[in-house]
């Protein structure tokens, strides 16, 4: 899990080709077995993994609040053993037979433990009953395909019938690539469900966390009642390399992150990780009843 | 149909490109009796890559909304090569809120590599104006009819598409991303933006079978900018035959049915 982490961190801001921080700090983290240590994509200081585990995957130094799994997500919100999974076994089919999509698939599956890219289900937070959703950025970058959007709309439309408030953890690269038109529907799916629980009259609380981005921002992460943010995570619509190729220039670093987002106006607050569960709660006890 | 349904998705990439394709300016004065253009979103300004207005089809009063490419250098520096900003997308949801004020239905023209990535783009929230458009068109209460002209790239199109019936012109193609990005993000090589093209299943045929789109309109032999009147001819004939359809249908019910179109869309196995 740790490993994947660093991993996934070494291409957190741009991709594959490491960037111009990256590029020039790597020696030290290299000479730390990866199990060990962890090098903070924004302030790219390295700390040691049981340090970064027990401040709940915080950077101690720049309070980056790194990607963490959908289980790990779901333990430090939810009541003790009152998650009730929806959809455990739903499987993506291939609709444009996409070459090595079931490969790539397969092995995911085998590596993560998970199914797909986003897990469902119910659960109370201090009591208060909620539908929670977690994206996992370990499967396919927490793209969207078919599976993540019916189960997404599932679970606003089993919150509309049982007028349940929904909060949302999301994180993503956008849309499937590999699923082509396919997963671009699913933004307006998703999007109609939450309009419908909105419809009724229902609270709906979407979480942004590392990293937000493409057709989830362009969906229903941005259709929330009451919009939170994890500090320093990256929240935008286009990539940044594609915005650098557009304009031929560099981006500033704080560009896309949440504090980007909430001086523009499109994040309500952002939360640390350690208060995110009493927020959540304190937020679903004013809604009582709604 | 029959005339150029041999063509590849490469070729029609190239197609949809040329210079003499018909874009909505052509297309505007052949179809509606009308036009009177609306400016702006209201919040910040206008963005000349969607124009928006009143219009009228056989006496009948409608809201057109329209993703412009330009025929020209000049038209495609005022359009910005139809890549919208967040504000064309907030244009956009003010002139289909206007049109459910009035019972106008709303006609929207899909035309568009994609929404604008850019800062500014960023800063005004690109990703809040598509997400919070796709939302609002769900349930906006009057008929929607939107029509692919040539390029339907990514969420800046959604933006536009979510409605009762999506037609495509034979030739035009829609994407989760424009084939060249799909190159360059899957393969980091955006040259073989051909390949992508093949493989991605975006043409009009592709629509129909994925259930994307109901309709496709023919275009004259060899493509429609061989016959621009033939083409808006045959665009006004399948927006009308399916307004006089849609409009007769009880909201609740035309609602219902475009949240299903969509709700069905996505292919999964469950044990």
């Amino acid at each position: 899990m740790l490993e994947d982490l660093f991993n996934v961190v070494k291409t957190r801001w741009s991709g594959p080709e490491p960037s111009e921080g990256e590029k020039k700090a790597p020696d030290k983290a290299a000479s730390i077995p990866k199990d060990l240590a962890f090098k903070c994509p924004r302030c790219l200081k390295v700390v040691m993994t049981d340090e970064l585990v027990k401040n709940l995957k915080v950077c101690p130094h720049c309070g980056y609040h790194s990607r963490i799994s959908a289980e790990e997500r779901i333990t430090i919100t939810a009541d003790k053993n009152s998650f009730r999974e929806f959809d455990r076994d739903m499987l993506s089919k291939n609709p444009i037979d996409f070459p090595d999509y079931d490969l790539k698939q397969e092995e995911l599956r085998k590596k993560t433990g998970l199914k797909d890219a986003v897990v469902t289900g119910e659960c109370t937070i201090r009591s208060e009953k909620c539908v929670i959703g977690v994206m996992d950025s370990r499967y396919m970058m927490a793209s969207m395909g078919s599976v993540v959007g019916e189960k997404i709309t599932r679970a606003f439309e089993y919150a509309t019938e049982n007028r349940l408030p929904v909060i949302m953890f999301t994180a993503s690269g956008g849309a499937r690539m590999q699923e082509g038109i396919v997963s671009l529907m699913q933004m307006a799916k998703t999007s109609g469900a939450v309009a419908k629980h909105s419809d009724a009259g229902l609270l709906y609380i979407s979480v942004m966390t590392d990293p937000t981005t493409g057709g989830v921002t362009a969906s229903f992460a941005s259709l929330g009642d009451i919009i939170i943010a994890e500090p320093k995570v990256l929240i935008g619509f286009a990539g940044r390399r594609v915005i650098e190729g557009t304009i031929k220039q560099k981006l500033p670093d704080d560009f896309q992150t949440a504090e980007f987002m909430l001086e523009h106006g499109f994040v309500d607050m952002i939360a640390e990780r350690k208060n995110m569960r009493r927020t959540l709660a304190h937020i679903l006890k004013l809604h009582k009843g709604g | 149909m029959e005339n150029t349904n041999k063509l590849t998705p490469p070729e029609r990439l190239e197609l949809i490109r040329h210079k003499k394709r018909p874009t909505v300016r052509d297309y505007i004065p052949l179809i509606f009796d009308e036009f009177i253009e609306m400016h702006g979103d209201r919040l910040y300004g206008d963005d000349r890559a969607i124009i928006g207005g009143i219009a009228a089809m056989d006496g009948i009063p409608v809201t057109l909304i329209a993703e412009v490419k330009g025929r020209n250098l000049d038209e495609n520096k005022e359009s910005n090569f139809a890549m919208p900003h967040p504000e064309g997308y907030r244009k956009a949801l003010r002139l289909a809120k206007q049109a459910e004020k009035f019972h106008r239905p709303v006609i929207c023209f899909i035309d568009t590599p994609g929404a604008f990535c850019g800062i500014e783009a960023e800063q005004r929230g690109q990703g809040e104006a598509i997400a919070r458009n796709i939302m609002e068109f769900m349930r906006l209460r009057t008929p929607v009819v939107s029509v692919v002209l040539g390029e339907g790239g990514s969420g800046g199109a959604l933006a536009l598409g979510v409605c009762d019936e999506l037609a495509a012109l034979e030739n035009s193609i829609y994407s989760v991303i424009s084939p060249r990005g799909f190159a360059s993000i899957l393969w980091k090589d955006d040259s073989r933006e051909k390949e992508a093209a093949s493989i991605m299943k975006i043409t009009a045929e592709d629509m129909l079978s994925l259930g994307i789109a109901e309709v496709i309109i023919e275009e004259p032999l060899g493509g429609a900018q061989n016959d621009h009147s033939q083409t808006a001819e045959n665009i006004h004939e399948f927006l009308y035959k399916t307004l006089c359809k849609k409009m007769k249908i009880d909201i609740d019910v035309l609602l219902n049915e475009r949240y299903t179109k969509f709700r069905k869309i996505g292919e999964f196995s469950e044990p």
